[in-house]
């Protein structure tokens, strides 16, 4: 039954988004030009790569608002060891990045897993927590493009095949988390975990560390768009990527990801962070202005929410219409 | 909830009545942590004790707080409301837009207190009607509420706020008693009242505790928690006046961020998130604490920023510390 909207939700939203494109070419034919759109791709990559991680954390019935502040502090952390260490290989501070966020999202899962505090309550925490400390290590100061090594800052850009590294990352992130949720045994808990916890303690799966597993690959994909996100616009400060963690958990929200847990796919949370990414990118191409972005973005957040709510909602033997409401 | 008048006064939090005591003696425990940080930042700085000073700390807490007391109830009945803070944006704007039509302050504050039931009620249509989780509802319209006034201000501001709207804000009732003051504690005890001795506060607890259960015992659970949004925006509309009235400017980025500190503090003050327990008392004083806090901080220099880390790891260790004593308790009676 729910395997049967699946398909039919992604593509209403494929066509959706398809139709944006038809709209916005009536007005500026240029933006559907394959280099444009390949540019609107590469802008959404880091909202891609991060919907991943935490449409894997929503599935398991939790959310990570900590992503953000967990990206900031990556970022400043490799700039500033770029800045220390010049010579430092690239593959290693990708390491490190990865690494570090992990730790991060290891830290949510552990609070969530040993001490069961509401990952809500865990990660408005941790934010804040994130965002100070990048203050104190930096001391409220800025690193700018001139102080970061040229291999620091070229690697996101650099172009295989005609796309940017950058690009490249999302897709295989998005291929690689494709294959384990469809194909990995732990792919399958993290369903079976939101689908019905109960349940899946009884056929052996432990949920609190499935959680906790989830909030770490969150939290590593946060932290390897901590280095792109930097050294992509060369400037780490406190600030980077404020409030983004509210877009993340729109794209999936939009992209039909059930908040309660369970239901989700990983194309509905790339094309949730598609569509935020065309009409980020359309605004000001359309005459627009651009601050009416955060309007839309909640708008489509609502439509969404409500939309899905309606699929979803023919499951089940209703005893009492309203008792089933409530619950 | 008129269906409830025959039940005993106090209903217990959960099964087991040893938890009441438990909250009872939070409340103790907060108690404590607020008089010794008190005592604390008196003798870290000697700026502290002064009627003045202190005066002026409370407005770290008072407009937060008034928001905190209706968002306790809301999350006590098991929902969540995270646009406070655009509520108060949307609603600022909104009186700035009808300043710039000639309102006069018994406007502005009529404006201003149906904006922020409008939001309320906004939010509580798509919860209790349409049935969706409070939490997407309420970060959807978190960005949509904030979005409107970017919409129509930009990256301009509102200013020129008549002289006598600034009483609300920047007025004193007595010697160093704040409007403000006055406002936040009427507003306690109506929330106190309303939560602890009326039936609707118990309708509440029986909400968040099992709300089918709620609705198969004759409440009216959407009614109630339809009120219940309407209540925060309600609060949230109150606390936008006093906001724009202390600033006296009207800017989109107003209170950003201010959702995760209201939560912080209903959740300091032990009211579980996950809803079904809580009190007005504990809110007052983890108002008081977050207060102190940041005003002994600001006293000794620390930046704003760092603040923020007191209050993330206040928020987590309130909930963990206990629960790890009671795993070490666990594990020495049962080796």
């Amino acid at each position: 039954m729910i395997l049967r909207i699946i398909p039919v939700r992604e593509f209403i939203l494929a066509a959706a988004i398809f139709l944006l494109l038809l709209l916005i070419s009536t007005r500026h034919a240029a933006f559907i030009s394959p280099s444009n759109l390949a540019n609107v791709f590469n802008d959404t990559a880091p909202l891609m790569i991060l919907a991943l991680g935490q449409m894997v954390v929503i599935l398991t019935r939790c959310i990570d608002l900590s992503v953000a502040a967990n990206l900031a502090l990556t970022g400043m952390v490799v700039a500033m060891l770029n800045v220390a260490v010049p010579g430092l290989p690239i593959p290693l501070i990708v390491m490190i990045a990865i690494s570090l966020g992990a730790i991060m999202g290891a830290f949510n899962g552990i609070l969530v897993w040993k001490l069961a505090i509401p990952p809500i309550v865990v990660t408005l925490g941790t934010m804040t927590i994130f965002r100070g400390i990048i203050f104190l290590i930096s001391d409220g100061k800025w690193i700018n493009a001139h102080e970061m090594s040229e291999s620091f800052t070229a690697f996101p850009r650099a172009e295989i095949i005609g796309l940017p590294v950058l690009s490249w990352v999302a897709v295989v992130a998005v291929a690689v988390f494709g294959l384990m949720m469809s194909r990995t045994p732990l792919g399958r808990s993290i369903f079976a975990v939101g689908g019905n916890p109960h349940a899946a303690v009884y056929t052996g799966i432990n949920v609190g560390k499935v959680q906790f597993l989830a909030f770490v690959l969150s939290g590593a994909l946060a932290g390897l768009t901590g280095y792109l996100w930097v050294a992509r616009y060369a400037v780490a400060y406190v600030d980077i990527a404020g409030g983004f963690e509210l877009e993340v958990v729109a794209a999936c929200v939009i992209g039909g990801i059930s908040i309660a847990g369970g239901v989700g796919t990983v194309a509905g949370a790339v094309l949730g962070a598609l569509f935020l990414g065309v009409v980020k990118n359309a605004l000001p191409v359309v005459d627009i202005s651009p601050f009416w972005q955060l309007a839309i973005s909640g708008s489509a957040i609502l439509i969404a929410v409500a939309f899905n709510a309606r699929a979803g909602k023919t499951r089940g033997r209703i005893i009492l219409k309203s008792a089933e409401h409530t619950s | 909830m008129t269906d409830t008048a025959a039940q005993p006064r106090h209903i217990p939090d959960r099964l087991h009545g040893s938890l009441h005591r438990t909250l009872r003696s939070w409340e103790a425990l907060l108690l404590l942590v607020a008089v010794a940080i008190f005592i604390l930042n008196s003798f870290a700085s000697p700026y502290f004790l002064n009627a003045w000073n202190l005066s002026d700390a409370t407005f770290n807490f008072t407009e937060k707080a008034m928001i905190a007391f209706a968002m306790a109830l809301l999350i006590i009945s098991g929902e969540i409301d995270l646009s406070v803070a655009s509520t108060i944006a949307l609603t600022s704007t909104a009186m700035g837009l009808a300043l710039q039509y000639g309102a006069g302050t018994p406007e502005l504050v009529v404006v201003g207190l149906t904006v922020g039931l409008l939001c309320g009620a906004f939010n509580a249509v798509f919860v209790t009607i349409l049935g969706l989780p409070s939490i997407v509802v309420t970060i959807g319209t978190m960005s949509l509420f904030r979005g409107i006034s970017y919409i129509i201000l930009g990256d301009g501001a509102f200013r020129g706020y008549p002289d006598s709207f600034s009483w609300f804000g920047q007025g004193y009732v007595w010697w160093v008693i704040t409007v403000e003051m006055v406002l936040f504690a009427i507003i306690a005890i109506i929330y106190g009242i309303l939560l602890h001795k009326t039936n609707f506060g118990r309708a509440v607890y029986a909400i968040g505790n099992n709300s089918t259960g709620a609705l198969f015992s004759g409440i009216r659970v959407q009614r109630v928690k339809f009120m219940l949004f309407l209540l925060t925006g309600l609060m949230s509309g109150v606390a936008a006046i006093c906001l724009t009235s202390r600033l006296g400017s009207t800017r989109p980025s107003i209170a950003q961020g201010m959702e995760l500190e209201v939560v912080t503090m209903v959740v300091l003050g032990g009211v579980n998130i996950l809803g079904g327990s809580g009190s007005i008392p504990g809110v007052v004083i983890a108002a008081f604490v977050m207060g102190l806090v940041t005003f002994g901080l600001g006293l000794l220099n620390v930046p704003g920023i760092v603040m923020s880390i007191f209050i993330g790891l206040l928020l987590i260790g309130v909930i963990a510390i206990p629960r790890i004593v009671a795993m070490i308790a666990n594990k020495r009676s049962r080796p």
